[in-house]
């Protein structure tokens, strides 16, 4: 309903929008307690979400607040044609693309990421500033702040929820997409809360991820590549956190607890995604995740074919954390010693110095041949990383180290 | 500057249907104005008013719909000609109704 309402009184009237659902929210909540819920709910939502709207409007037809000059929105402004035109906005088949013509508003290349991200959690995900602020360690202040100079931009820039142009399409939706996966990335693996995994950014993250793969001009291969990729994680959360709050890793995860209804969603979205001459990185982790869902049991694993995937991810989108993970990888196909030989002949020891998992994989290594060796490495990944869960893990590994026998 | 007059488009006797059909006149005449960017404003006017007269400002009650000659609503747009404007004129629902009318004015300069 946001981005609807986005429409009727402009992008830099965001907060208008925003009051405007939550009232009618509010409204149906007591209304509905007392009267039961309407058969249709979302119809009538609509309907007084509608008028609240339109009562705004007459009250602000010539307020220096709402900008009426386009040729679209001028209609709004006169009463002749106020209700023929909200109507038509409402209708169900209109509606349905808001959402996605407000993500790429969202979306805007000259919008920071962390801006594109907070406006999209507050506008379309519906989080509160509070919400926002502690799943990025800072203050309500700060979010307010980011929020008001995106509103400014906005109205500056006359920003209109709308689809880009053909020839920018694919280059605005994997913006929209990358900022999709920044917000599931931050559910599934949260570095900045001790909560490791946030359900609600999952889901949101999905969904919006779901509105691109049901519209026809934003249906791309990486947009089915990342749903499908989304998929595979999200079937393994259960397993991958215990009682206490601790990560659980691959080995020891309980594959009964997979959710294997999401795994064959996954594989049906990377179908769908074999299409065109591309492949994307998207295409290649979620093939890689694909791997580990297909494996029974942990030593089942198909370690070689995803080596080759990593080496080829590593290729088309290198990153610390692709080389660092297809260390790993390496170690389980070839043994440490291939590994400790990767790193000699690798001119990237300095980008991975700064990373924890560095740390914890040679610690690992030296573990069952250098104790003191390894004792170091896991303190240094436990002053690197942030992640309190993180922190527990390595602790226990460092205690293991203590209890090992000579 | 249009001014209309006449016409029974508020009526209340009227069904939905029907003024739902009205409105959709108003659409279709303003929206094709909106598109081509020469749509200003439009609003109807209410129908009570009041008018003050001369130096003393008296104030009376008036003028009266009956009168069929009370402005109940205006358009503003843009024209090239003033025979351009007469043409989107005709375009007004206001005359669908036999009494309907539309002025059409065209703003004056104040040379000083």
């Amino acid at each position: 309903m946001v981005a609807v309402l986005a429409k009727v009184f402009g992008t830099e009237n965001l907060q208008v929008a925003e009051d405007v659902v939550q009232d009618t929210l509010l409204q149906a909540m007591e209304i509905w307690k007392l009267k039961g819920a309407p058969d249709n709910p979302s119809a009538w939502l609509y309907r007084v979400a509608k008028n609240k709207a339109i009562d705004i409007l007459r009250r602000n037809k010539f307020s220096v607040q709402y900008d009426f000059s386009d040729n679209d929105r001028i209609l709004l402004q006169s009463e002749y044609t106020m209700s023929t035109v909200m109507e038509n906005l409402w209708k169900e088949e209109m509606v349905q693309d808001d959402l996605l013509r407000m993500m790429f508003a969202c979306c805007h290349p000259d919008i920071s990421e962390e801006n594109q991200i907070t406006l999209i959690l507050k506008t379309l995900c519906g989080f509160s500033t509070a919400e926002i602020a502690r799943s990025f360690l800072t203050t309500e202040d700060t979010i307010s702040k980011r929020l008001y100079r995106t509103k400014e931009f906005f109205r500056e820039r006359k920003i209109r929820p709308e689809f880009p142009p053909t020839d920018h399409l694919k280059s605005r939706a994997n913006a929209v997409l990358r900022t999709i996966y920044l917000i599931f990335n931050e559910g599934y693996n949260s570095t900045h809360t001790d909560v490791m995994i946030r359900k609600d950014l999952l889901e949101q993250a999905m969904y919006l991820c779901d509105q691109l793969c049901s519209n026809v001009h934003t249906r791309l291969p990486e947009v089915y590549a990342a749903m499908a990729l989304m998929c595979f994680h999200a079937a393994r959360i259960d397993s991958r956190m215990g009682g206490e709050g601790e990560i659980i890793l691959l080995p020891k995860q309980d594959r009964s607890k997979w959710n294997t209804q999401l795994i064959c969603d996954g594989s049906a979205y990377l179908d769908k995604a074999a299409i065109g001459s591309e492949v994307s990185s998207y295409h290649i982790e979620a093939a890689i995740a694909f791997e580990h869902c297909a494996a029974p049991r942990f030593g089942d694993t198909n370690w070689a074919h995803i080596l080759v995937l990593y080496t080829w991810l590593d290729a088309i989108a290198p990153s610390t954390i692709v080389q660092l993970n297809r260390l790993t990888v390496i170690g389980k196909v070839h043994g440490n010693e291939a590994v400790l030989q990767e790193i000699e002949q690798s001119a990237r020891i300095p980008e991975w110095e700064k990373h924890f998992l560095y740390h914890s994989i040679l610690g690992e290594i030296y573990s069952s041949t250098d104790k003191e060796k390894a004792l170091l490495c896991y303190e240094k990944a436990v002053q690197l990383t942030q992640s309190i869960s993180e922190k527990k893990l390595l602790r226990k590994k460092i205690a293991m180290l203590g209890t090992m026998t000579k | 500057m249009f001014l209309f007059r006449g016409g029974d488009a508020h009526a209340p006797g009227q069904s939905p249907e029907v003024q739902q059909a009205h409105m959709q006149l108003w659409m279709q005449w303003m929206g094709g104005l909106a598109q081509s960017g020469k749509l200003i404003g439009a609003q109807p006017l209410a129908q009570t008013g009041k008018i003050l007269t001369g130096t003393k400002k008296v104030v009376t009650d008036g003028p009266f719909m009956e009168g069929k000659e009370m402005v109940g609503g205006y358009l503003m747009c843009k024209a090239d000609t003033y025979d351009e404007a007469v043409e989107v004129a005709k375009g007004c629902p206001i005359l669908v109704f036999e009494d309907g009318k539309v002025e059409v004015r065209e703003m004056q300069e104040i040379k000083m």
